[in-house]
């Protein structure tokens, strides 16, 4: 067979594409299940924005983290530190305490779900969970509003780094995260094709392609076109060069030992490169943080330490590329914890005032929002609170993306983007 | 009276009961075709089916399956007619073979299978293909694999036992369902067993009792709060592990029934041997429990209500039911009580009814399955009462169960859609009718083992090392999120990940490789004309025949491969095998 001499290594999808309708020699038509071929994509200059969700799974202490009660008898074994900015974090957060003027604080999370996988769905959809709908989660929803401009993007628009984030629901598999560990290795992934393999695998795919469609056309509901188009997908994931992205082993030793020779450190080092590429939401998995016993070593000795390398170094990087005032940076977990500290030493589920720390994009950082009251146990009289709804909301907003619009869901009901949250003005302000 | 088999059986029987009004509905009947003639006769036959159901109900003891099928027949057709929706066709022979064999032994047919059961011209074969597969020395251990594996995932889910640091033996619970599916062991002992279970975790110790492993999955906290949540949701369809906290938002149950529930796990203690800092062993006991006031012969537990007072709780059921307030074991065993009550309680049978028809049919009778009560409507209330009696009067076997569901008119419909636009559609939220087989995902066991024996190589691993293999397989797709709920999450449905695998990866290269022995080499090299060839791989990985379109693809390759049939035959299986089509259970 002719035609193997023009095969490189390194091949776009859309050269794989083309060759595949030129020199093969079946005499069925090359059967595309794509729309149209995209122009060149061989440097792709990243114009639109994205996010990082740095997630804390199990529910993070926040009492000890970012809103420190040193006098009251909840406020633990750790003292608060000044930082960049005009609020106090904790001792143990040195590293992120000088980044503070590019981080906002909002103090006055308030939400009602302290159950982990409700929690976690809450958090993800801004939505409580309902055995009849799927919501999409962050990154569904921001790839899916960014999708005309992410198309030179030949990997999947949404990543979820150790750890399995929440589904697209609704809006389908095509936005599901694509789940990877922290060291870049994606297992099943020929990364290395010969020429004589993509051809072979050229006319699989159209033998596939003609069953795919023979089946759809059976007419037996979604999950056959569903995955008609992930495999699409995945087609463009293996032939594509911007899988470089995920390797992290690629970057120089001193910026890996920057970020932290642990998957945390290695997850936010591959964020940068894969916002950097163009993909369009990023979440990094930090786990661990659900402390019914002994939650004061849990953090000195574990958590913190690594929070704060990795957190800081993602911020100080992306600053120092000039990527900073495009990427909106999340942190959170699924609810914070009690202030009264219980038997085990330990603090247990609490969701009625916690934080999270938004910062990037039009973002202004250096400043707490809303307060809790002396002992952190309720929110203070006279601050705003806010819920999972305005947090997702400010995060659309900061990424440029409109909250007039509404879903229409599989049954036919209109859900708002974000849930109806109401967008925080202060940190646009 | 006797249900015929099920395609096209129903209605010649229903038209039989209603011979009376024959000659009156003929002229609708003689033009309608088969199914639509149901609607027409609906209102005559709404009469005659509340007779029959009644009927049904009141006579337990005599109650044979084919009544019970044919009642479950009469209760969901009675749906489509309240919502004036037409089922689909009956699926063909060889679709509810493939469907069977998916849903009752976890694979895909093999085409001698396929075509045995297409040769069969008994009256009664789907019943005797059922009987087969749970019953016969061929299959029954395939049945025991595949549902030990349901079972396990259920009871511990799939990322349990392997962490090093895990108190679970996972080896040790599969074992112990594994037997009990092979006993056919009845349902309530087995719940019974694991609830109450004491013993050592892994087999081969002294007094190893493999059920002790649902509970030391659940040890996370040590007042056993995840053990409350699990068995009571698991076990009695009732979610209470938000009333840990506060009073249910919106239903009856309140905080104080959690803590009663609570208060039965509270002599149970796993015991770990420990050999520095690696846990040598486990063992699930009861102890004497001195009650948080200290005194044994009244032994309360206290919870904290919202307003931060404290409240007490005593061992109640869910019915309200109490036994004596000692916390010593010889007195009052707590776990053993609860067991008692739980297989007394008619939560029982009705949790397990939803959940083994959502189990077939892709969907139960309530959203979520394992969340049942006033709060929660039910899709076909009369229908989930009748099988939780039926399932109780046989003596909670689990086979029958599956014999009733597999056999019935709705397990048997075709997935394609008979309207336009799908009128009954579960996943955009209502209630299904379930006028159509709902495709589905295969899972990821059921894959596994699809593909194996459709790669067909010798079986060369001795029974544990399989095991070890498809576990490792298995784990791929598991992440877990290390909480005191042992949440987890998985990467197989429909992902890229689960296409990576399927393109790239090391099942698919064996099952693609025309090694000697091979499933693909024996047809490649037998003596069998090029279509009969293709007509196999189409067989065996679809369960169907090729169309002639397909076959000129084929022989396409064959051309693009300078007539190398044997490697066009390698691309069409692989094509097969990738394929929506064999990924789904249709």
């Amino acid at each position: 067979m002719s035609g193997h001499a023009r095969f490189t290594d390194c091949m776009t999808r859309r050269h794989f594409l083309s060759h595949l309708a030129a020199a093969s020699t079946l005499a069925v038509p090359a059967a595309s299940f794509t729309t149209a071929l995209r122009a060149n994509a061989a440097d792709l200059k990243r114009r639109h924005k994205a996010a990082i969700l740095l997630w804390m799974g199990g529910g993070p202490s926040t009492i000890d983290i970012w809103d420190l009660k040193p006098g009251a008898t909840t406020g633990g074994l750790f003292k608060p530190i000044a930082t960049s900015a005009d609020v106090q974090i904790c001792e143990h957060m040195p590293q992120t305490a000088r980044l503070m003027h590019h981080l906002a604080i909002i103090r006055s999370m308030s939400t009602r779900e302290a159950d982990h996988d409700r929690g976690r769905y809450y958090m993800h959809t801004g939505y409580v969970p309902n055995p009849n709908i799927t919501h999409p989660s962050y990154g569904a929803v921001v790839s899916h509003e960014l999708a005309s401009e992410l198309d030179d993007l030949e990997i999947p628009p949404f990543v979820a780094v150790g750890g399995a984030s929440e589904g697209p629901g609704f809006l389908g598999m095509t936005y599901a995260p694509f789940v990877v560990s922290s060291n870049g290795d994606v297992r099943n992934l020929d990364a290395n094709l010969d020429s004589k393999y993509r051809v072979r695998l050229g006319e699989r795919m159209q033998m596939l392609a003609a069953l795919e469609k023979g089946f759809v056309a059976q007419r037996r509901g979604r999950a056959p076109e569903d995955h008609a188009k992930i495999l699409d997908k995945t087609l463009s994931l293996m032939t594509t060069r911007q899988m470089a992205a995920f390797r992290v082993a690629d970057e120089p030793p001193s910026v890996r030992e920057r970020y932290g020779n642990h998957d945390f450190g290695r997850g936010c080092l591959m964020a940068r490169r894969l916002v950097e590429t163009g993909v369009a939401f990023v979440e990094v998995d930090l786990g661990g943080w659900d402390n019914h016993t002994g939650v004061f070593t849990a953090l000195e000795g574990n958590l913190l330490p690594r929070l704060d390398q990795g957190m800081s170094a993602l911020v100080e990087d992306l600053d120092q590329r000039g990527l900073l005032p495009d990427t909106a940076i999340i942190w959170m977990g699924e609810f914070g914890r009690t202030p009264r500290v219980n038997a085990n030493v330990g603090r247990d589920h609490w969701a009625r005032s916690w934080s999270a720390v938004v910062g990037g994009a039009d973002i202004k950082g250096a400043q707490a929002i809303g307060a809790t009251n002396e002992d952190g146990t309720a929110i203070a009289e006279g601050s705003p609170s806010f819920t999972s709804e305005d947090l997702m909301a400010t995060v659309l907003h900061a990424l440029g993306i409109s909250l007039d619009k509404s879903y229409i869901s599989l049954n036919g009901r209109p859900m708002k983007i974000a849930g109806g949250g109401h967008v925080i003005e202060q940190l646009f302000a | 009276m006797v249900a015929r088999a099920l395609s096209g059986g129903c209605c010649s029987a229903a038209l039989a009961r209603l011979r009376p009004f024959f000659v009156a509905s003929s002229a609708v009947i003689l033009t309608a075709a088969p199914f639509l003639a149901i609607p027409a006769l609906a209102a005559a036959e709404d009469a005659r089916s509340s007779t029959l159901t009644a009927t049904a109900r009141d006579d337990q003891t005599t109650t044979t399956d084919e009544q019970i099928v044919a009642d479950i027949d009469e209760l969901i057709r009675s749906g489509w007619r309240s919502a004036a929706v037409r089922p689909s066709q009956p699926a063909t022979d060889a679709e509810w073979c493939r469907r069977v064999f998916l849903d009752v032994i976890g694979r895909t047919p093999r085409v001698e299978e396929l075509e045995a059961f297409w040769a069969d011209r008994s009256a009664h074969k789907k019943r005797e293909l059922v009987d087969r597969l749970l019953d016969s020395d061929q299959y029954v251990e395939e049945y025991a694999r595949h549902f030990s594996a349901i079972w396990t995932n259920l009871l511990i889910g799939r990322a349990a036992g392997l962490d090093r640091r895990s108190l679970v033996n996972r080896e040790g619970l599969e074992q112990y369902v594994r037997l009990a599916l092979l006993h056919n062991k009845p349902y309530d002992r087995f719940v019974a067993d694991l609830v109450a279970a004491d013993g050592r975790n892994k087999p081969g110790e002294a007094d190893y009792n493999g059920a002790v492993n649902y509970l030391l999955a659940a040890q996370d906290d040590a007042q056993g709060i995840q053990a409350t949540a699990k068995t009571s949701r698991l076990f009695l369809g009732l979610q209470i592990q938000c009333t840990q906290c506060h009073n249910h938002p919106f239903n009856d149950a309140k905080q104080s029934q959690f803590w009663a529930m609570n208060a039965f796990f509270r002599q149970m203690r796993p015991l770990r041997t420990l050999d520095g800092d690696d846990i040598v062993s486990v063992r699930l006991a009861d102890q004497d429990f001195a009650g948080e006031g200290g005194n044994p012969e009244d032994a309360e537990i206290y919870y904290e209500l919202r307003t931060q007072e404290l409240a007490i709780a005593y061992p109640t059921f869910v019915d309200g039911t109490t036994i004596p307030k000692s916390g010593f074991v010889e007195d009052v065993n707590r776990r053993d009580e609860l067991a008692k009550l739980i297989v007394g309680s008619e939560y029982l049978s009705r949790a397990i009814v939803n959940r083994m028809w959502s189990q077939f049919l892709g969907y139960g009778f309530t959203k979520p399955v394992d969340d049942m009560g006033p709060h929660n409507a039910v899709s076909h209330p009369e229908l989930l009462d009748r099988l939780a009696r039926a399932f109780v009067a046989r003596g909670h076997d689990l086979k029958s169960l599956v014999r009733w569901i597999t056999l019935c008119e709705a397990y048997s419909l075709s997935s394609r859609l008979a309207e336009k636009k799908a009128i009954d559609d579960p996943e955009a939220g209502e209630p299904p009718l379930f006028s159509r087989f709902y495709v589905r995902q295969m899972s990821a066991e059921q894959l596994y083992e699809s593909l194996l024996s459709a790669t067909g190589a010798k079986q060369v691993l001795s029974e544990a090392d399989r095991e070890r293999v498809r576990r490792e397989w298995l784990s791929q797709f598991v992440i877990a999120f290390g909480n005191d709920e042992n949440g987890e999450a998985t990467t197989f449905n429909g992902t890229i990940t689960q296409t990576l695998m399927m393109m790239n990866g090391e099942l698919t290269k064996q099952a693609t490789e025309c090694k000697p022995g091979s499933f693909l080499h024996e047809v490649a090299t037998s003596d069998a004309k090029d279509d009969a060839k293709v007509r196999q791989l189409y067989l065996a990985a679809l369960a169907r025949q090729p169309n002639g379109r397909e076959l000129k693809l084929a022989q396409e390759l064959r051309r693009a491969r300078g007539g190398d049939m044997i490697g066009a035959l390698a691309d069409v299986w692989w094509a097969l095998l990738n394929s929506n089509e064999f990924l789904l259970n249709h």
